[in-house]
C-alpha cells in the first residue's frame, strides 16, 4: 500500500479520509506513509491508555496510538480488520488506530472552512478546518500539531525534562 | 569519466593512509627502525602521491614526494632517523592533512607550510647523504620536468629496464609505445634501454610498468639532451642506472600502486592483468551507512517472514509438510547468519577512536614538558560508527585536560613520590546496554577547596558540607569554567560543560571520580544505538523483556520467607547474608497475570555500578544476542527501559535499563543481617511503583 495516491486532480490538496465513531476525519495524504493492520504491538507500561505500545515497522520501533481512545469516539476493539494509518511527522513515524479508512479525496481551498471553536472532540489547535464534500462533512486534522502535542505524550519535550 | 566523482574517495583514503602513517611513526623504534614499518610509512606516502598525481593536486604531490625521498633512503639504510626526524615526519603528515583539507574545500593549500616541510625533509634526506647528491634529492620532481621538451609539451625520457628477457623486452616496448614514440631502443642481454618521447608523467609510466616488472628493475631519467643544461646533466649523471637509489624518480613497489594510480592505467589501455592487479588491492569497500541500515531492516523483515512461514508450516498438513519444515529450518539458520553478518558491518572497534590519541599525547606531552605513558584497554569493544565519530571531540577534550591539568610535571611527580612518567589510560567496555569509556590519569586530582572557592566566586550556591561527588559535578556547571584562570584551579576547567552537554545529547552521561594527589577518572556512559548486546530474555506474565546479560549476576528461586518488608514500602531478600532490594517487575510495569507469589517466581540478581538488587520475573526464557534499537527515534524515553529490540517473531521486546531500575529501589546502604531491619526501616524509602 505504498503507492502514491493520485486519484483525484481537482483541488489544492488530497486527503485520506478515515472514520472515528460516526464522524469522518481527514489527514493530508502526504503525511501518510502506509496503511497496515493492527498486529504485534508491544505494550509499554505507565503510559496513557491511548498509547497502545510500540510495533516493529520494518526494523523501526514505532509507537501506536489509538485515536478512538484518545478522543473517546467509537469502540476500541481490535479485530483483524482494525486499521493503522502510519503517519510521517517530520523525522518521526507514528501509527494511528482508527475505525476504518474510506477513501482519498481531492479538496479545493474553497471547500475548506475554518473550524468552529467548539463541537468537535479535538482541540481546535489540531484542526485545520472543516470540509464539506457533497453531503459529507470532513474534519481536517493537523497531524503534526496533534502528534507532537504534549497531551499525546509521544515526544520528549524540553519543558518536561526540566520538571 | 569525470574524475571529480572520485575526489571524495581519494580524500577519505588519503586520510586513512595518513592515520596509518602516524600510527607507524609513533610506534617506530628510533634505535632500530623496523623495516616493515618504514615500508608501511613509505607506501602510505607513495599511495597518496599516486592519487594526488591522478587528480592533479600538485602541492600534495610535491610534499609526499619529498617525504618519499627521505623514507626511501631510510628504508634502504642510507641514513638513520632520530627523534627529530620523527618530529619532522609527523609535522609533514600534518601539512599533508592540511593540504587534503584545503583541496577538499576547493582551497589552495598553504604554500609556505609545504615549502617548509619540503625543505625540512630535504635537509634530513641530505644530512647524511653523500655530497654529490643533494640537488637530486632536494628537488627531484623538477629535474624530470627539465627533460628536453620537444613539440606539444612532450619530453624525451631515457628508460632502463633490467632483468628482462627478449620476449619481455618486446612486450614492454609495445606497452611503452602506448605512451608515445619509442626510439633508440638498445637491447642488451638482460636489459632494455630506450628513449621515449611522451607527454605522460614519468610517474604514470612507472605505475603502468610496475604491473609487469618489479619496481627496482626500472630507472627513468631525463634523456641526455641536445642542448645540455648544466643541472639536468648533473641530475642525469647522479641518477645513472648504476645508482638506482639516487634516482630522482624512485621506482615503486608494485603492491603499493594504489587504486588511484591504477585508474589512469585502465583508462589508457586496460588489460586483464592490470584489472586484476587493481582488484586485489581492495580489501575493503566504502558504503554509505544508510544503505547498511536499509539492509539491516530488510534482513529483519526476512527473519519475520521466515517465522511466519514456520508457523504456517507447523499448522499445515499433508505429505509435503516434512520437507517444507526442513527447508524452513534451513532458511532460519541462513537468515540468522545473514542477520548477524549484516549487523556486524556497522560496528567498529573503539580502537578507531583510541588510535588517534597516542599522537595527541605525544605532542602535548612535548609541549607541556611532561612525560606521559598512554595505554588503552578494551580497544576491541565495538560500537556504532556514528557514535564513535560523535564521541571524538569530548574524548579529545578530556584527554587534553588530563595532560594539561591532571598529570603533574616531572619535578612535582618525583616530589610526590610518583614515577616520573605520568600514566593516562583510555578504557572501554560494554556494561549492560551501555558502553563505558574511562579516561584515567594518575595526576594531582581535583582540589576540592579551590573548586569550592571558585564556585563561590562564580556565584554558585555551594556549602562545605557537600560531598566530594557533588563538588566534582560543579566543574560541569556552565560558566564555571569559561575564564582562562580557571585552569589554575587544579581541575579540568575549560569547556567541561560543553563535554557534558555533548554526551547528554548522545543520550549518555558523564561522571567523575577524583582523589587529591592520586588521580582522576572521568567515566562516560553511552547507550549503544545500534549495538548488539547479549541479553537474557525473561518473561513476566505475557510480556517478554530483555535483561542485559552483563548486568546479571545470578538467578535463584526465593523462599517467600527469605523476603522481608522494609518499612512497608519495599521488600528485601537475604542472599547469603546480604540484603538485596527486590524489584518486582509485574508491579513496576503493572503487568496482569504475572506470578505474584514469590516462591513460584524467579529472582535475578543484577548489579548496576556497584549496587546489587534482585529483579523478580516469572521465567527465564533464554539468552540471545539482540540488536539494540533506540526507542526515542519515534517515541520517547520510558522509565526503566533503555531501548528496544526486535525478537525473532518480529515482535518488539523492551530492554530493561538496569541502572534506572536501581534508582527505583530503596537505598539500603551497607547492611549486615543483624541490624538490617531496624536501620533500614528508618530510611526514607522511595516507592517502587
Amino acid at each position: 500500500m505504498n503507492q502514491t495516491y493520485q486519484t483525484q486532480e481537482s483541488g489544492d490538496r488530497e486527503v485520506l479520509v478515515f472514520a472515528l465513531g460516526d464522524e469522518e476525519y481527514a489527514v493530508d495524504i502526504l503525511k501518510v506513509q502506509e496503511i497496515r493492520s493492527y498486529a504485534g504491538v508491544t505494550r509499554i507500561a505507565n503510559v496513557p491508555p491511548f498509547i497502545k505500545g510500540v510495533t516493529n515497522l520494518r526494523g523501526q520501533i514505532v509507537p501506536i496510538v489509538d485515536l478512538r481512545l484518545k478522543f473517546g469516539l467509537g469502540t476500541a476493539d481490535y479485530t483483524e480488520h482494525t486499521v493503522v494509518i502510519v503517519l510521517n511527522i517530520g523525522q518521526r513515524v507514528v501509527g494511528a488506530v482508527v475505525d476504518g479508512v474510506s477513501d482519498v479525496i481531492g479538496l479545493s481551498a474553497e471547500q475548506i472552512k475554518a473550524a468552529p471553536d467548539f463541537g468537535t472532540p479535538l482541540a481546535t489547535e489540531y484542526l485545520m478546518g472543516l470540509a464539506s464534500v457533497e453531503d459529507r462533512m470532513l474534519i481536517l486534522i493537523d497531524v503534526d500539531a496533534m502528534m507532537t502535542s504534549r497531551e499525546m505524550a509521544l515526544v520528549d519535550r524540553a519543558e518536561d525534562a526540566v520538571a | 569519466m569525470d574524475v571529480t566523482e572520485f575526489y571524495q574517495t581519494f580524500f577519505e583514503e588519503a586520510e586513512e593512509l595518513l592515520d596509518d602513517m602516524e600510527r607507524h611513526l609513533l610506534a617506530l623504534d628510533i634505535a632500530a627502525p623496523d623495516r616493515d614499518q618504514l615500508d608501511a610509512i613509505f607506501r602510505a606516502a607513495h599511495s597518496i602521491k599516486g592519487g594526488a598525481g591522478t587528480f592533479g593536486f600538485q602541492a600534495l604531490m610535491d610534499t609526499t614526494h619529498h617525504m618519499e625521498n627521505l623514507l626511501d633512503r631510510l628504508r634502504r639504510g642510507e641514513i638513520t632517523i632520530d627523534a627529530h626526524g620523527v618530529d619532522v615526519l609527523l609535522a609533514t603528515r600534518d601539512v599533508l592533512k592540511a593540504q587534503i583539507d584545503a583541496y577538499r574545500n576547493s582551497d589552495l593549500p598553504d604554500a609556505d607550510a609545504a615549502a617548509q616541510a619540503g625543505a625540512a625533509l630535504a635537509r634530513l634526506a641530505t644530512g647524511a647523504a653523500p655530497q654529490d647528491e643533494p640537488e637530486a634529492t632536494a628537488a627531484p620532481a623538477i629535474e624530470l620536468d627539465r627533460a628536453p621538451v620537444v613539440a606539444d609539451g612532450e619530453r624525451i625520457l631515457a628508460l632502463r629496464i633490467t632483468g628482462v628477457n627478449a620476449a619481455e623486452q618486446d612486450a614492454l616496448a609495445e606497452e611503452l609505445a602506448l605512451f608515445g614514440t619509442v626510439s633508440e631502443r638498445q637491447t642488451q642481454e638482460h636489459a632494455l634501454e630506450l628513449r621515449l618521447q611522451t607527454s605522460e608523467a614519468a610517474e604514470d609510466i612507472e605505475s603502468v610498468l610496475c604491473f609487469i616488472i618489479d619496481a627496482d628493475q626500472l630507472t627513468i631519467t631525463p634523456a641526455p639532451i641536445v642542448e645540455p643544461i648544466a643541472q639536468t646533466a648533473e641530475a642525469a649523471t647522479t641518477a645513472a642506472p648504476e645508482a638506482p637509489a639516487a634516482a630522482p624518480e624512485r621506482p615503486e613497489p608494485g603492491e603499493s600502486a594504489s587504486a588511484d594510480s591504477a585508474a589512469p592505467v585502465e583508462r589508457r589501455a586496460g588489460t586483464d592483468r592490470r584489472a586484476q592487479a587493481g582488484a586485489q588491492e581492495h580489501s575493503s569497500l566504502r558504503v554509505a551507512t544508510d544503505k547498511i541500515d536499509a539492509i539491516i531492516n530488510l534482513v529483519g523483515e526476512l527473519v519475520i517472514t521466515q517465522s511466519m512461514l514456520e508457523q504456517t508450516a507447523r499448522t499445515a498438513g499433508g505429505a509435503q509438510v516434512e520437507s517444507l519444515t526442513e527447508g524452513i529450518a534451513q532458511l532460519q539458520r541462513n537468515a540468522r547468519d545473514l542477520q548477524e553478518a549484516v549487523m556486524s558491518i556497522r560496528m567498529v572497534p573503539m580502537d578507531f577512536a583510541f588510535n588517534r590519541f597516542p599522537r595527541l599525547v605525544r605532542d602535548l606531552g612535548h609541549k607541556l614538558d611532561k612525560n606521559v605513558e598512554m595505554e588503552t584497554i578494551g580497544g576491541a569493544t565495538e560500537l556504532d560508527k556514528g557514535l564513535i565519530e560523535r564521541i571524538m571531540d569530548p574524548l579529545t577534550h578530556l584527554v587534553r585536560n588530563s595532560l594539561d591539568h591532571g598529570i603533574e610535571t616531572h619535578a612535582k611527580r618525583l616530589q610526590a613520590g610518583k614515577p616520573a612518567a605520568g600514566r593516562l589510560t583510555l578504557a572501554a567496555r560494554h556494561e549492560g546496554g551501555n558502553i563505558l569509556i574511562e579516561i584515567r590519569d594518575d595526576g594531582a586530582g581535583l582540589d576540592r577547596d579551590r573548586i569550592l572557592a571558585k564556585a563561590r566566586e562564580s556565584g554558585l550556591t555551594v556549602s562545605d558540607a557537600m560531598d566530594d561527588s557533588e563538588v566534582w559535578q560543579l566543574i560541569f556547571a556552565p560558566g564555571f569554567s569559561t575564564a582562562a584562570e580557571v585552569t589554575d584551579v587544579s581541575g579540568r576547567g575549560v569547556g567541561m560543560d560543553v563535554v557534558k552537554r555533548n554526551i547528554l545529547q548522545l543520550g549518555g552521561h558523564v561522571d567523575l571520580v577524583s582523589q587529591t594527589g592520586v588521580g582522576t577518572t572521568v567515566r562516560i556512559v553511552l547507550p549503544l544505538t545500534l549495538a548488539i548486546t547479549d541479553g537474557m530474555t525473561v518473561r513476566v506474565g505475557d510480556e517478554v523483556f530483555i535483561l542485559p546479560l552483563a548486568a546479571v549476576v545470578e538467578s535463584m528461586r526465593v523462599d517467600e520467607a527469605a523476603a522481608r518488608d522494609v518499612g512497608g514500602q519495599g521488600r528485601v531478600i537475604n542472599v547469603r547474608g546480604d540484603f538485596l532490594p527486590l524489584v518486582e517487575l509485574h508491579r513496576l510495569f503493572d503487568i496482569q497475570g504475572a506470578q505474584t507469589h514469590l516462591s513460584r517466581a524467579i529472582a535475578v540478581v543484577v548489579k548496576s555500578e556497584s549496587r546489587h538488587f534482585a529483579l523478580v520475573v516469572d521465567e527465564l526464557v533464554g539468552q540471545q544476542q539482540v540488536v539494540v534499537k533506540n526507542l526515542e527515534t519515534h517515541f520517547r524515553k520510558v522509565r526503566g527501559i533503555s531501548a528496544a529490540t526486535i525478537l525473532g517473531d518480529g515482535k518488539v521486546a523492551l530492554i530493561l535499563d538496569v541502572r534506572a531500575l536501581s534508582r527505583l529501589t530503596p537505598p539500603l546502604g551497607p547492611l549486615s543481617s543483624g541490624n538490617a531491619l531496624s536501620s533500614s526501616s528508618n530510611q526514607a524509602v522511595e516507592a517502587v511503583q
